[in-house]
């Protein structure tokens, strides 16, 4: 965590992310990102391997209700035309393997 | 009309006194007027809101009950699902989606006959402090329009100092209700963690994101959060317990009560923090203490580390919630693509903003392989950290205090430099990682004339005891004994 962050790496988060970057893009992300984990080298210094981690700020585990059926509205014509592009009340892509030109 | 309370209003309207129709025509007069110039508005629903008005007069007339907000024009902030009206976030890449469903609390204002005026502006998916990360432009600061009205809900804090509404709803991740309320001169609160439904708030940081209230008054703000609050079966992170009722501790005082302020944030370890908004702090504390409050400074040490835990933190889990933008079942798709995985990068890099891609890749980063437990693991402990630390603080006080924002509203431009920017958050962060509920409450002026924001923050659902505090405040900074 003490390394400063390369453009490599930088490049590599956005294509996980499914962000593509221009190259001047690469260069100012790369500084404002080192930046912002530089600040955070204060909480490396910190010895807290005994405290445990907080997920949630309050002691909610495994929410149930009961099951039962309710009557709820029809929205799919509405959630269908909200999509860019749906057929056959389905939503439609692109081919999954078709060819960039 | 517009000076008033949210309760005057709704008991003018509930007697006859004054008709909701006319109510909601004096407020869309006051946004005709100045909205040009302030933009608090991504969209103003006027035939909605006079339709809206005409069935609460055709009830009053009937002699029907109606509700405790019956006729109170609201603005909502447009990261929360309205059925039937267009949901931005402020960005391009939910541009024109129209929600099939209404969150919870629009549900709840509307049971309770608030009539809502319009989607109001907010840095995009609420990530910002100046409303400039908006796709649609920057929100102004009534109070001088050459200066931002904080963030990222600054367009829910800028119609309620415009007077466009008495209410309006804001969400708070980091601060994104109290510093905005601090810098446009508003009373906005961060509720409890769990208190608010988030059915239908467009989620940012799921252990953070909470629905607040923002109004002119302390009053307003405890009547509108007891409106929305309560649990909801549709958020599994909803507390299923019934709330302690507030408006009657608003009378009650500080007699007695311990009120620590918060020496790293109030002039100790924490740099950045303007001398005046210090002083105003100093003041607000030696009120409460006038009003037979026991004042001491607290030391809660690991607060000085709640900006580094939140900003890998609330990327992170940015990062998976924004991952549902990708141009197939909602919002913009990019064409001419030739396959699925081109079309999803295609939008997502269209579609979201500098700020967005910041956090998104931040969070990405700091969870990918062989960073998790480094960034992600050690910011989830030291959360643990913060908590304890004000659970000691509180074992010796009933609430505690500090400058809502360590800095006075500022002009446009001022903080484009991210980091510089995020330092914005470093007084409200530590409420949103603790869960607890935390006010801003206006209390005199600072640099240039503009207003400083005291927040008072509470126990885990400790909302009673931080609005009695809250409204000793403000009385104390209406009569002229504080600011």
């Amino acid at each position: 965590m003490s390394e400063p962050l390369t453009r490599q790496e930088v490049a590599k988060v956005a294509e996980l992310a499914m962000l593509e970057l221009s190259e001047d893009e690469l260069i100012t992300f790369t500084g404002q990102l080192a930046a912002v984990l530089e600040h955070a080298q204060d909480i490396d210094d910190l010895d807290v391997g005994d405290v445990p981690p907080t997920n949630h700020p309050y002691p909610l585990t495994n929410v149930f209700r009961d099951d039962v059926i309710e009557e709820l509205d029809d929205i799919r014509t509405e959630v269908l035309a909200a999509a860019p592009e749906s057929e056959d009340g389905q939503f439609r892509v692109p081919p999954a393997l078709g060819e960039e030109d | 009309m517009s000076g008033h309370s949210a309760r005057a209003l709704a008991a003018s309207v509930a007697s006859g006194a004054v008709s909701a129709a006319e109510v909601v025509e004096e407020y869309l007069g006051r946004i005709d007027e100045r909205e040009h110039e302030v933009h608090a508005f991504n969209l103003v629903t006027a035939d909605a809101a006079r339709a809206a008005a005409e069935q609460i007069d055709r009830r009053v007339a009937a002699g029907e009950t109606i509700g405790p907000l019956a006729g109170v024009p609201i603005a909502l902030k447009d990261n929360l699902c309205t059925r039937g009206v267009a949901t931005t976030c402020s960005s391009k890449i939910l541009e024109g989606w129209i929600p099939p469903y209404d969150a919870t609390v629009v549900e709840r204002l509307a049971a309770a006959g608030a009539i809502m005026v319009g989607k109001t502006n907010l840095d995009e998916f609420a990530m910002g402090s100046s409303t400039e990360n908006s796709a649609f432009g920057p929100t102004r600061n009534p109070l001088d329009l050459d200066r931002v009205p904080g963030g990222s809900s600054g367009g829910s804090a800028a119609a309620v100092a415009a007077g466009f509404a008495p209410l309006s709803l804001g969400s708070d991740t980091g601060g994104s209700i109290r510093q905005p309320a601090a810098l446009c001169g508003v009373v906005g609160m961060k509720p409890s963690y769990g208190t608010v439904s988030r059915y239908g708030l467009i989620a940012f940081a799921s252990s953070l994101d909470q629905i607040g209230p923002f109004s002119r008054d302390v009053a307003d703000s405890a009547l509108l959060f007891e409106t929305i609050a309560g649990h909801d079966g549709r958020d599994s992170t909803s507390i299923p317990a019934p709330l302690e009722p507030i408006t009657p501790r608003l009378d009650r005082g500080v007699d007695g009560l311990r009120v620590g302020v918060v020496s790293e944030l109030a002039g100790g370890t924490l740099e950045g923090f303007q001398p005046e908004v210090l002083a105003q702090t100093r003041r607000a504390a030696e009120a409460l203490a006038a009003a037979g409050a026991v004042v001491a400074d607290v030391s809660v040490p690991s607060t000085i580390y709640g900006l580094s835990a939140y900003y890998v933190i609330a990327p992170a889990e940015a990062s998976s919630n924004l991952a549902r933008y990708d141009g197939v079942r909602y919002g913009h798709r990019e064409p001419g693509r030739a396959n699925t995985a081109a079309m999803m990068t295609a939008s997502r890099t269209r579609g979201f903003g500098a700020e967005v891609k910041r956090r998104i890749m931040l969070g990405t980063y700091g969870l990918s392989a062989g960073y998790h437990d480094a960034f992600y693991g050690k910011a989830q402990r030291v959360r643990t950290l913060i908590i304890r630390d004000f659970e000691r603080a509180y074992r010796d006080f009933d609430v505690l205090l500090s400058p809502t924002s360590p800095c006075v509203a500022f002009p446009f431009g001022a903080k484009a430099d991210p980091l510089t920017m995020y330092l914005n958050d470093v007084a409200t962060i530590p409420s949103n990682l603790a869960g607890h509920p935390a006010i801003s409450v206006p209390f005199g002026t600072g640099e240039d004339g503009m207003p400083v924001g005291v927040q008072v923050m509470a126990p885990m659902l400790g909302e009673p005891v931080m609005y009695q505090v809250a409204a000793e405040l403000e009385r104390a900074s209406t009569d002229g004994t504080g600011a």
